[in-house]
């Protein structure tokens, strides 16, 4: 539920004071979303896709966890639309005889608590080593941003392969499925912090030049107050933009780890293992295991990715570039 | 031009080094030769003498010492599974999986070029457009779902493309057998090829897009203009040149990507390369061949990006070779 | 027939809020050889002016009026063709930075010779030799070594002057200078200024110096015109706007020249600064910053009117004119409203 209290949280943040929540309604943001016909779009889709990850135990019609209510018999049978669908089963059952809709909706709900945990992560580690290598300098930066360099050009799903694959061969496939979401959130999460180190490193290099900082420096604060009260407040818009395009990434990151089989299990899938669960159906017939959470995951991630780019072009932040 | 050779030569090593550290570490720590090697029936007591033979008991920094040894003489074990030195085993995979990249990044090049291109000179047209919209769709789309679409659509409803393995190959010359000469094996290649560049596609068509938007605004493309040049020749050459720079940069970049990725095309479409081999060996804990894959892949890494910043280097006149980038 | 005649020029910038015209009425007329400076603080609109006569103003921008006839042909409404054998040929530039106008990527040989080329069939070779002529005439040290170097091995100086030769490599009739010297050194500032002046006097080259700095133009200049708010508000022979300023705002320039303030003192600013072109004030758009201001400065825009010596946009010099508008005509300032 962490990820649904953070939401909160931020939206909370936005308009905590009424006088607030009036100079949002007046100001630039609202407007541009007000004329924007994607990001409306886009941001309705996401907050259904959000209610159904946080209410999926009221909306499946069945648990997919519990292997009760699971009767075999029920496997692969196709959307009640088409011809040997039944009503039971709307868009029909997986190949264990799972029904589809709740497991999605459960998926879904696993998908964006590993997205949000680990960009939550990322975002911690990147934005104490951004800070610290912006306003250190010296070697301590060169020494960071270097390792930065380095852990990006072996890029993330690399590392996270390796790593998980050497863990699932380490301690054995029962172990690492009770820890599969632990791991991926932990993976995922070191694997990218670089992506928001080098943003707010060169924002902090920006503010450091402006007179607010040097304000705060004669008034006698110590660095970390001037870091955390002064400078962070400034970078949050590019730490915003890339928030929406790395939950989108770490959705596909979990998605294509879990489709190689080392992300979660079959019997607690998300929307990527039950993808890989379907794709061996494909060749007889059963397209809906795989295409229909398929196209819940490219809706969910384009959505994001929608959202990202309209955060980007109205907050216009100077983002890290190459 | 020594200078930096030598400099960025240096680099390579120590990332060769921590790479070789990680490699012996996982070896170290993943599963006992022992057990592979006799089985249960030996007694503890023997097992202990066969350690101490083995050297498996020596401290940690003269195991890693003899562990480097014999990987400079090309020795990084054997497979458990093979029964083959492992660096055997992979080598023998190795051309499929530089053909499919090699398939990749010419679909990569010869279309992200001319499409970035065209919306950086044309943004408000039609094609543009589409292509953007092509791309953010692109970005949104996992490789191993492209990968299944494809096969769905082309392989299953269709029936026009195989949907697994490598075709027909032939001996080219030592162990390398390649797909390329032959029509079934190039056929083979295609939806793979695709599905891997799907990734970089999206990336690429915006980078050059926006590099290159960027560039038309500079002063020194108006001062082309006021010279009253041939458009072509300022997009392709004034422009182009300069949008290329931080393009071959990210290139060098996504190049590890690409190669992760491999492991994932490679399993949606059983294609018998390096990723498909590591994967399997995960499942059997093959740890000599999970330790040799790891190497391999991180010298190929180490290789790549060098050869990128050199690259780089000789085409930035900015940059002086003898000394820091500018 | 006038080498280069602009005719109630006008250039609007299409922005999201609809369109700002950045130039209005502007008429200027050149003969061959002649030397005219473009004044005014940066926002006034002399640098679009600068472009507009190439018709290389960048969108969003466009001509919305007007012509600009260079030997009595219209180029703002040429072909791209016809435009592109003109520019660097007939009529060339000199941007304002020279860190930023040379290709960082090309060497200097190649961004010479490649304008040759452009306008005229000439083997390489010659091409060679024609830049290297350049080089000199710009007076560069080594010019033989310059042609194979690229623009980060030189300094901003030597660029400016790499530029000027590439300005002059096709023997143009009319050079347009964008503040050439205000990117460079204090110290070079003056050479290169030199240089410029010279190569247009020894080569019957027609001079159009935008520039903000009346120094300048009084050193280089015979004609000057001093733009406000993308208008003209004073033109007329160098000299008498040097000696006898009429408008209150090239008054405040030349009051705050430096050679024009006592040591120790402060320099004379003028207070304020230039209006955004999306509001300018309704009538005279120098009337908040003017300390001669009247009532009928802000309702009506005063227009350019003769004195004896030169053209002056001010009701200060021409208060009849002044009074017989704030007897009840408003239909301009309902225009504007």
């Amino acid at each position: 539920m962490s990820h649904a209290s953070e939401s909160v949280a931020i939206a909370q943040s936005v308009d905590a004071a009424p006088s607030r929540w009036e100079k949002f309604k007046e100001s630039h943001y609202w407007h541009s979303f007000k004329k924007d016909r994607v990001a409306q779009i886009s941001f309705t889709v996401f907050v259904l896709f959000v209610l159904a990850a946080l209410f999926s135990p009221l909306l499946a019609p069945t648990d997919p966890y519990d292997l009760a209510s699971i009767d075999i018999m029920d496997s692969e049978i196709p959307p009640s639309w088409s011809e040997e669908g039944e009503d039971r089963f709307w868009l029909g059952t997986d190949a264990q005889g799972r029904d589809l809709w709740s497991t999605i909706l459960y998926g879904t709900r696993l998908s964006l608590i590993i997205g949000v945990c680990a960009v939550l992560l990322q975002a911690f580690i990147g934005i104490v080593l951004g800070l610290t290598a912006g306003y250190a300098g010296g070697r301590v930066d060169s020494f960071i941003m270097r390792c930065a360099d380095i852990q990006l050009s072996f890029s993330t799903m690399m590392v996270a392969i390796i790593f998980l694959a050497v863990f699932q061969a380490a301690f054995g496939s029962e172990l690492y499925q009770r820890l599969a979401l632990i791991m991926l959130i932990m993976v995922i999460g070191i694997a990218e912090w670089p992506q928001y180190a080098r943003t707010i490193r060169a924002s902090v290099l920006a503010e450091k030049k402006k007179e607010y900082v040097d304000a705060a420096r004669v008034m006698g604060f110590g660095s970390g107050r001037i870091m955390f009260r002064h400078i962070l407040p400034n970078t949050l818009s590019p730490i915003l933009v890339i928030s929406t395009v790395q939950v989108a990434n770490a959705i596909i990151t979990e998605a294509s780890l879990s489709f190689l089989g080392l992300g979660m299990p079959v019997s607690q899938p998300s929307l990527g293992s039950l993808i890989a669960s379907g794709f061996e159906f494909i060749f007889s017939g059963s397209w809906w295991i795989t295409v229909i959470p398929g196209i819940a995951l490219i809706t969910l991630v384009l959505v994001m990715n929608l959202l990202g780019d309209w955060l980007r072009d109205v907050l216009n932040p100077k983002l890290y570039k190459g | 031009m020594l200078a930096f050779f030598i400099r960025r030569f240096m680099q390579a090593i120590i990332v060769m080094f921590v790479i070789s550290v990680v490699g012996f570490a996982i070896q170290d720590n993943l599963g006992d030769p022992l057990r592979e090697m006799v089985g249960q029936v030996v007694t503890e007591a023997e097992r202990e003498v066969l350690r101490d033979e083995m050297g498996l008991n020596d401290p940690f920094f003269v195991q890693y010492t003899r562990f480097i040894g014999n990987a400079l003489q090309g020795d990084l074990g054997t497979s458990y599974f093979f029964k083959k030195p492992t660096l055997d085993v992979i080598f023998a995979k190795l051309p499929a999986t530089l053909e499919l990249v090699l398939g990749a990044t010419l679909i990569v090049v010869l279309v992200s070029v001319p499409v970035g291109v065209y919306a950086a000179i044309r943004p408000q047209s039609w094609f543009s457009k589409c292509a953007m919209a092509f791309s953010t769709v692109g970005i949104s789309i996992p490789v191993f779902l492209t990968g299944i679409g494809l096969i769905y659509v082309f392989s299953v409803e269709l029936g026009w493309m195989p949907s697994y393995g490598r075709g027909e190959t032939e001996q080219v010359w030592g162990s390398w057998r390649t797909g390329l000469t032959t029509a079934d094996g190039l056929l083979h290649l295609i939806l793979p090829s695709i599905t891997l560049s799907s990734l970089m596609l999206p990336l690429f068509i915006r980078l050059i897009r926006a590099e290159m938007s960027e560039v038309l605004q500079s002063e020194y493309v108006k001062f082309a203009l006021a010279k009253g040049l041939n458009p072509m020749r300022i997009y392709f050459l004034h422009a182009l040149k300069n949008t290329m720079l931080p393009v071959i940069t990210v290139g060098g970049v996504q190049i590890g990507t690409m190669l992760a990725y491999t492991i994932l095309t490679e399993t949606v479409f059983q294609w018998p390369g390096m990723g498909f081999l590591f994967l399997e060996a995960v499942n059997r804990v093959d740890t000599p061949l999970i330790v040799s894959y790891v190497i391999v892949v991180g010298a190929i890494f180490v290789i790549t990006n060098t050869l990128v910043d050199l690259i780089y280097g000789l085409v930035n006149p900015t940059v002086k070779l003898a000394g820091k980038s500018a | 027939m006038a080498l280069l005649s602009i005719q109630n020029l006008e250039v609007s910038f299409g922005l999201r809020d609809g369109p700002v015209k950045a130039l209005q009425n502007i008429n200027l007329e050149l003969n061959r050889g002649d030397r005219v400076g473009i004044v005014g603080e940066s926002g006034a609109g002399k640098s679009v002016l600068g472009f507009s006569i190439l018709n290389l103003i960048a969108k969003p921008g466009f001509i919305s009026n007007g012509k600009v006839l260079f030997e009595g042909e219209d180029l703002v409404h040429a072909s791209q063709k016809r435009l592109r054998q003109i520019r660097g040929d007939r009529i060339s530039m000199i941007f304002q930075d020279p860190m930023m106008t040379l290709n960082p990527v090309l060497t200097i040989g190649d961004q010479m010779v490649e304008c040759l080329h452009a306008h005229k069939k000439i083997s390489k070779k010659d091409a060679r030799e024609v830049a290297l002529q350049k080089l000199q005439l710009v007076q560069i040290p080594s010019p033989e070594k310059r042609l194979d170097q690229y623009p980060h091995e030189l300094s901003g100086g030597m660029r400016q002057r790499i530029v000027i030769a590439i300005a002059l490599i096709m023997d143009p009739d009319l050079i347009v200078a964008d503040e050439p010297t205000t990117a460079l050194d204090v110290t070079i500032q003056a050479e290169i200024m030199e240089l410029l002046l010279n190569l247009c006097e020894q080569h019957n080259v027609a001079l159009i110096l935008v520039t903000h700095d009346l120094g300048v133009v009084a050193q280089v200049t015979e004609r000057t015109v001093v733009m406000y708010a993308g208008r003209v508000i004073e033109q007329g022979p160098t000299d008498e706007i040097i000696k006898a300023p009429q408008h209150p705002y090239t008054q405040g320039l030349m009051n705050a020249l430096p050679q024009n303030c006592l040591p120790g003192q402060l320099l004379n600013q003028i207070p304020g600064s230039m209006p955004n072109l999306q509001n300018i004030p309704q009538g005279c758009a120098f009337n908040p910053r003017c300390e001669f201001v009247k009532e009928s400065c802000l309702k009506e825009r005063p227009d350019l009117q003769s004195t004896a010596t030169h053209d002056v946009a001010c009701f200060k010099v021409h208060p009849e004119r002044s009074e017989l508008l704030s007897t009840g005509n408003g239909s301009d300032v309902k225009e504007r409203a």
